[in-house]
């Protein structure tokens, strides 16, 4: 009798747990057809011209046969290449340089004023200088993203570290930490949540950047010029095609290498909520 | 286990409307293995005076020596346990924490690991080991703590009212728990607390301190054998007699074990 009840008690739990999976891809998928709905609606009622207002289905052919074609992924590469060229450049000279104001006075001083001016100008801005100074093509829109991307990080950085807990640095000190070794075990843990918070930001900014200078640096291929370009030829399909790819690196990158660090590092050590 | 003495010891605080003396001509001497708690009204520069002894804050005049040798900072000879939880590193486990002086001090690994598990052990945290702090109870937080303060075996330790922030049931416990500690290892103990109650459990002599400025208002040694009896009626008559020093009405209402 006991058994049986235990037994009833597990498969409503597996039941309820089966539920709950099925109620939350609901709730993920549910603004999605909400958007597309509308969208098929205003697409059908022909409300714009055809071309320039596809219905989904034809924004999907034309992915796959862009796919297919192995055209997308070429500009998907050659776009994720730069990104992430200049995304490292940003993190390493973003992440050194804003723990290094946040650690000496000197370079807070120094630095502060400038990166202050330099983060609100819109990163499109500097494009004219960048392709002045460093040429058309791949070298210069890489420089442009890494420098633009990189003030986010510098600001959370430097935040992160001037945020590290006093006592921290108290016990660690009383423990016999050296400022080589507290900088080590205790100011860069400290900082990570901020740090990882400005790379996640620096990201974005680098994909706001990337896929606008792809445009302008005469690159011939990219999702940016992809994009562009299509707008041309009226192929508003393709388009929305390559605004589909961003969004799916996006996600991609979101989820499996920032949120698969983050569970690693600050959400398992409790200092961010998962 | 050294003895410290404390040698005219003052201390300014800048603020606004000039300098404020917060600690003045402050002079203790602590026998080696001795269990020292002070005790005193909020602002009598309890705190400050611990923070001076850990080399966190260098007094304005007067001098401090630990086994002889005068402290100029802070140094692996002292261990110190905040009041706050958030003490412990976050991104290492209780283990990770305790060994942490033991890495400083160029311990290497199965020595070290081995000691932080033997102090992890002595706080009764062993089956904890590979937890980190946000999984743990504040008290055993504080366990950790006192375990990561000792493990590189400081002979000395100072403790900031390490279990005031924690339940009733748990500081009783805890206060056992740092008694049997105590007992075992011999250090020589400066513990700051508000807890009249705590002061009588623990201490072999307390030293009360009074605000405005903060001064030594008396010292009073704790003759009670050990384990002690918090209910017994020579552990109510300290506690009383002690409150009396901290300037509390001692018939009836004030009895509630509370000095602050």
């Amino acid at each position: 009798m006991q058994d049986a009840v235990t037994t009833i008690a597990i498969a409503d739990a597996g039941e309820s747990r089966g539920a709950e999976r099925w109620r939350l891809v609901a709730r993920n998928i549910f603004p999605f057809a909400v958007v597309g709905s509308i969208w098929e609606i205003v697409a059908w009622a022909g409300i714009f011209p055809h071309r320039l207002f596809p219905p989904l289905e034809e924004v999907a052919v034309s992915f796959v046969n862009l796919t297919i074609s192995g055209i997308l992924p070429h500009h998907a590469i050659e776009t994720i290449l730069r990104l992430l060229g200049g995304f490292a450049l940003a993190a390493i000279f973003g992440t050194t340089i804003g723990v290094l104001m946040g650690r000496s006075r000197r370079a807070e001083d120094i630095l502060l004023p400038l990166v202050s001016i330099g983060a609100p100008i819109p990163g499109l801005a500097y494009a004219p200088l960048f392709l002045l100074w460093f040429g058309l093509g791949n070298f210069s829109s890489v420089l442009l993203v890494g420098f633009v991307s990189a003030f986010p990080i510098i600001f959370n950085s430097w935040t992160g570290v001037k945020a590290v807990k006093e006592i921290w640095v108290r016990s660690a000190q009383s423990m016999g930490a050296d400022d080589k070794r507290l900088f080590r075990y205790v100011i860069l843990p400290g900082a990570l949540p901020y740090i990882l918070t400005g790379l996640r930001l620096g990201l974005a900014q680098a994909w706001r950047i990337l896929v606008a200078v792809e445009m302008l640096a005469a690159v011939p291929w990219g999702l940016g010029w992809l994009i562009f370009g299509a707008r041309k030829f009226l192929n508003t399909d393709a388009m929305l095609a390559g605004i589909a790819v961003i969004a799916i690196i996006g996600i991609v990158l979101e989820k499996y290498v920032f949120q698969k660090i983050e569970n690693y590092t600050v959400v398992r050590w409790g200092m961010v909520k998962s | 286990m050294q003895p410290i003495a404390i040698r005219d010891v003052s201390l300014n605080y800048d603020t606004p409307g000039g300098k404020v003396q917060g600690v003045a001509n402050v002079s203790i001497d602590i026998d080696a293995s001795e269990f020292v708690c002070i005790v005193g009204p909020s602002g009598c520069g309890k705190s400050t005076l611990l923070n001076i002894i850990a080399g966190f804050l260098s007094p304005a005049s007067g001098q401090i020596s630990i086994g002889g040798k005068p402290v100029t900072g802070r140094g692996m000879d002292r261990g110190v346990v905040f009041q706050d939880f958030a003490q412990l590193f976050p991104w290492r486990t209780a283990l990770g924490n305790v060994s942490f002086g033991l890495e400083m001090k160029g311990v290497a690994n199965p020595e070290r690991d081995k000691i932080a598990r033997e102090q992890l052990r002595l706080v009764k945290l062993e089956k904890f080991t590979d937890s980190f702090p946000h999984h743990l109870s504040g008290g055993m937080q504080q366990r950790v703590a006192i375990a990561r303060a000792l493990a590189y075996n400081p002979s000395v330790l100072l403790m900031d009212e390490p279990f005031a922030a924690l339940d009733a049931m748990t500081r009783d416990d805890m206060q056992r728990l740092l008694a049997d500690v105590w007992r075992e290892t011999r250090k020589t103990v400066i513990y700051v607390t508000h807890n009249v109650a705590e002061a009588v459990y623990l201490a072999d002599r307390v030293v009360v301190m009074s605000a405005h400025p903060g001064t030594v208002k008396a010292i009073i040694k704790i003759d009670l054998p050990r384990p002690r009896d918090p209910l017994s009626v020579e552990f109510l008559d300290c506690q009383k007699e002690l409150m009396g020093h901290l300037g509390h009405n001692t018939n009836g209402a004030a009895l509630n074990g509370h000095g602050a």
